[in-house]
């Protein structure tokens, strides 16, 4: 490992002692190779491993999707049975939501919240590897139904009593509702971890109207996922409770009411959309105005829409049961409640498409990926309005149309956003630019895809195709050329097309990691705290704390008015700040140090939760992992004592452990 | 630099917490009494009322709430607002609340 | 003064962090995990309000609610919230004998509400109420038994800040620890407040 000194501090070997807790089990101070990684608490390392597993179910769920659009390319399609078709349409979405949408955003909020508010890592270090390794383990459990009987088939929304034991008899929804219930519980975690990190943890100066339009839009997104969560895991626990220990909440026969279920995931569901969306919308904040070369239009009001929309969020739930049976007065609320919130949706398109207006427009891939969200988003959008007027969504309500819908708003919205935030950040992150060329292919192949998969959806909806039907037949495809056979044809070949421009990012990535070109500090000349860093930053982020005096406060330190011309001069480059911080910097920063028990209780978790499948022996052991990795937590110190890392040096100055390379 | 500020001097003395647990044992043996009293149309929002006055206080008292940032108190009014919203909601498109 | 050192000290142990609010990360947490449990509580409590008369099989809970018992319960437990505040002004005194010995009496009063709890569950699966039996036995066993649960989980909390206090091995500022079990137990209380309420008081 490499000992890194403060400035000026005389070369003093160093000594490492680790201290042991509970009399027995030394804290890991080793940082290096695959330890460096999980035993980690640096949120960057964090967000990167976010990054990794999200990715991998993007592709997952991107398979299950191809799978999907093969069955439907030709009538009487043999690639999926009925069954297989249930599990695959279950699992694509369970995936993407859960393990991919989730997560990604949760890569780059673990990675850039801290920096954009100058901070050196979240509030509670440990707590955050926790989430990420529950999130894996989560996954694991999920998956794993794969492999032991069959995938959960009731679809991502499970209603019962159809995911009762009665009609969903396989393990598979089990492994779901476990598999949900412990990422759940990582992302309350989390939740709470950076709601504190963004109360507590700003740079001085940094009031909350201060911070950049994606760390708000993080932060709203935590609110909605610390109050939306406990009601999804009533419903799962409920659900749980009648599938392994035969209590009767979904059983008709008893006098239940299906809808019970309904309001609990939905009551939890709607508030997920906006979790889904808020951080595209976050990113595309920071890259519109940078590639503008104007600040954000009317940034007020993006923040303040950003918290409508996320308190709004929490009254609509029940236009997705419009078709229920509620009745005519509560469809009638719910309809004007969703209808009212697509202002402040529409509020923040309106200060995109202004901040564009007369700005220096720089044709960047991540800029095209944020004009092709506002673009894509606001399809999605306005069919979102026509499902809120509650007799055409009568008609629309279980058909394709709505499959376009979400995934308009999703793929074109949150997708791309995503897809914005890699080509603006890879640089800050890896320290090399993904390569522009490779990036338009990727930006076209995937606009002209989601256009070609997702646009005849609207067709095929008000066509009559229902969703989750796992085949179709000439016969009942209609009349005409253009029916639900071509239609559904020229879906599957765009969801090809689309699959092909993701591959090219993928190709970017591993091209751009053996061969892509060095990144400067601050390619895009950008406006917020994080560019303040080196590439990649320092474990530290900042050698000096810095004092806010601006929002873009890194812009009005490049920038500064001219008195005479009244336009921006600048007086600084990227690099030139950095180095002056580095001049300056402060000579005892503590780092949280690295610790097993986030990962050990993660562990412990899962194994629990495989008990309630496998009995109760395996609960026991679960129990006691989750018990013992809890008291050496408590009794762990969040920074390793002094005596972990030093004798003092002789200018009283501290050293730290830090990676190497 | 400004550390931690909470300050535990105001708030109440360990007396002023005992004369509130005593009123809060009152208002529980009034609650217990409408099981064996009859107390007509008041029944309901009697005990309602004594419900939350016993939440409130030990929330504004026991958990030092009134004496602490009103940021906490948004973070916890917050949620509990919200349930209190969406559920009364839900039971409401139930017909829970229609006689 | 004596006291003006300690509480120096206090603040020195926390590695003089500062916080752009002045407040603790550790307590701004705890209030939004507690804000995050009224919808969890919420959930259930509204399930068994939907469900507590639909008894397809089994007693009504008009027949099987032993008031008089239960109400003696909730006493004990709104005393041990007296008792966790009592600690929590000892912790803050730096008063180590006096904090064990009101977190003892609070882990004392909240086991006994554990084992009447125990001891109603018992007796009304012996009266023919089961967690399989009704809606009704369902609902109510899963409330009354998450918030059991969550009671224990309490005491646990209890006892080992107890033995942590004793062995000196308190990683970040004694009180607060003290304060922060404290506003998960009071939080405790409280949900038993509705549901005492809410399931017993108010006839289905």
């Amino acid at each position: 490992m490499a000992i890194i000194e403060r400035p000026g501090a005389a070369t003093t070997p160093v000594v490492v002692t680790p201290t042991q807790a509970l009399g027995a089990v030394k804290r890991p101070v080793e940082t290096k190779g695959w330890k460096e990684w999980l035993f980690t608490v640096d949120h960057k390392k964090i967000g990167i491993m976010y990054g990794v597993v999200a990715l991998f179910f993007f592709i997952v769920g991107g398979v299950e999707a191809l799978l999907i659009r093969l069955q439907l390319a030709a009538p009487n399609g043999t690639i999926l049975s009925a069954d297989q078709y249930n599990q695959m349409f279950t699992m694509h979405a369970t995936t993407m939501v859960f393990l991919f949408a989730m997560p990604m955003a949760g890569a780059f909020a673990n990675y850039f919240l801290p920096l954009q508010i100058g901070a050196r890592d979240v509030a509670f270090p440990r707590l955050n590897a926790l989430s990420l390794w529950l999130l894996v383990v989560g996954g694991i459990v999920l998956n794993a139904s794969w492999f032991l009987g069959g995938a959960a088939d009731g679809g991502w929304f499970m209603y019962a009593p159809n995911s009762g034991p009665v009609f969903s008899p396989s393990h598979g929804v089990d492994f779901w509702v476990l598999g949900l219930q412990v990422a759940g519980v990582a992302s309350l975690i989390g939740s709470i971890n950076l709601i504190v990190t963004v109360l507590n943890m700003r740079a001085p100066g940094m009031s909350m109207m201060k911070m950049p339009v994606f760390t708000w839009m993080i932060l709203v997104v935590q609110f909605l996922l610390v109050f939306s969560l406990p009601v999804i895991t009533v419903a799962l626990v409920l659900l749980m409770l009648q599938r392994s220990y035969g209590a009767t909440f979904f059983d008709v026969s008893q006098g239940a009411d299906p809808l019970l279920w309904q309001h609990l995931f939905w009551i939890f569901g709607h508030p997920e959309v906006y979790v889904l969306v808020l951080p595209a919308f976050g990113i595309i904040s920071e890259v519109l105005p940078t590639f503008s070369r104007k600040p954000l239009f009317g940034y007020p009001f993006v923040v303040f829409s950003g918290a409508s929309i996320g308190l709004v969020g929490f009254g609509v739930w029940a236009h997705h049961m419009f078709a229920a049976g509620l009745g005519p007065v509560s469809v009638a609320v719910f309809s004007i409640a969703t209808m009212a919130i697509a202002i402040p949706t529409g509020v923040k398109i309106f200060n995109w498409l202004l901040t564009m207006w007369g700005g220096k427009i720089w044709y960047t891939t991540a800029m095209k990926f944020a004009i092709g969200l506002v673009m894509l988003f606001t399809v999605g959008g306005l069919s979102g309005v026509t499902h809120a007027i509650a007799p055409s969504d009568t008609q629309q309500t279980d058909t394709y149309y709505i499959v376009a819908h979400f995934h308009y708003v999703l793929f074109g919205g949150m997708v791309f956003g995503l897809f914005s935030g890699f080509y603006y950040w890879w640089p800050k992150v890896f320290g090399k630019m993904l390569n522009e060329k490779m990036g338009s292919w990727n930006f076209w192949l995937m606009v002209i895809g989601m256009n070609l998969t997702f646009g005849p959806m609207h067709i095929l909806g008000l066509q009559g195709q229902p969703r989750r039907m796992y085949i179709w037949t000439e016969a009942r495809a209609g009349e005409g050329f253009f029916n639900l056979g071509f239609w559904n044809l020229v879906s599957s070949i765009g969801s090809f097309i689309l699959a092909v421009g993701v591959l090219i990012f993928l190709i970017n990535v591993v091209y751009t990691a053996r061969k892509g070109k060095q990144a400067p500090l601050d390619p895009w000349d950008a406006r917020t705290l994080e560019w303040l860093a080196t590439s990649p930053p320092k474990p530290h982020n900042f050698d000096r704390i810095p004092v806010v005096h601006h929002l873009d406060e890194f812009f009005h330190r490049k920038y500064v008015e001219d008195a005479a011309t009244h336009t921006m001069k600048k007086v600084a480059e990227g690099e030139d700040l950095v180095r002056a911080e580095e001049e300056a910097a402060e000579k005892d920063i503590h780092l949280p140090s690295p610790s097993y028990w986030p990962i050990v209780l993660a562990t412990g978790v899962g194994v629990l939760g495989m008990g309630v499948v496998y009995g109760v022996p395996i609960m026991v052991v679960g129990a006691a992992i989750v018990l013992f990795a809890s008291y050496g937590w408590v009794l762990e110190p969040s920074v390793a004592e002094t005596i972990d890392f030093e004798p003092p040096s002789a200018d009283g100055s501290t050293k730290e452990i830090a990676p190497l390379g | 630099m400004s550390e931690t500020t909470e300050h535990h001097d105001h708030g109440m003395s360990d007396a002023g917490y005992i004369k509130i647990a005593l009123i809060l044992a009152a208002i529980t043996a009034l609650e217990v009494s409408t099981y064996y009293v009859d107390f007509g149309p008041l029944f309901m929002p009697s005990l309602m009322i004594m419900m939350v006055v016993k939440f409130v206080m030990v929330v504004s008292y026991f958990m030092h709430l009134k004496f602490d940032s009103k940021i906490f108190s948004f973070l916890f009014y917050t949620g509990l607002a919200l349930a209190l919203f969406v559920y009364f909601a839900a039971l409401a498109t139930f017909k829970f609340f229609i006689a | 003064m004596a006291d003006t050192a300690l509480h120096a000290a206090d603040h020195a142990s926390d590695h003089g962090h500062h916080s752009s609010t002045g407040l603790s990360n550790n307590k701004l947490a705890m209030w939004l995990f507690l804000g995050s449990e009224c919808l969890l509580f919420g959930g259930l409590i509204s399930t068994y309000m939907l469900y507590r008369g639909r008894v397809s099989d089994g007693p009504h809970p008009s027949q099987i609610y032993d008031i008089p018992f239960t109400s003696v319960s909730s006493f004990v437990l709104l005393m041990s919230s007296l008792t966790m505040v009592l600690a929590v002004t000892s912790a803050q005194r730096h008063d180590d004998r006096r904090t064990n010995l009101w977190l003892t009496v609070t882990a004392v009063l909240g086991a006994t509400f554990v084992g009447g709890q125990v001891y109603e569950f018992t007796t009304f699966i012996r009266e023919g109420l089961g967690f399989t039996t009704s809606l009704f036995g369902s609902s109510f066993y899963t409330l009354t038994g998450f918030h059991g649960v969550h009671v224990s989980v309490g005491v646990i909390f209890l006892l080992s800040t107890m033995g942590i206090i004793k062995k000196n091995k308190i990683t970040g500022n004694k009180a607060e620890v003290v304060e922060l079990v404290g506003l998960y137990w009071h939080f405790v209380d409280i949900v038993w407040i509705i549901i005492f309420t809410l399931v017993y008081l108010i006839p289905a």
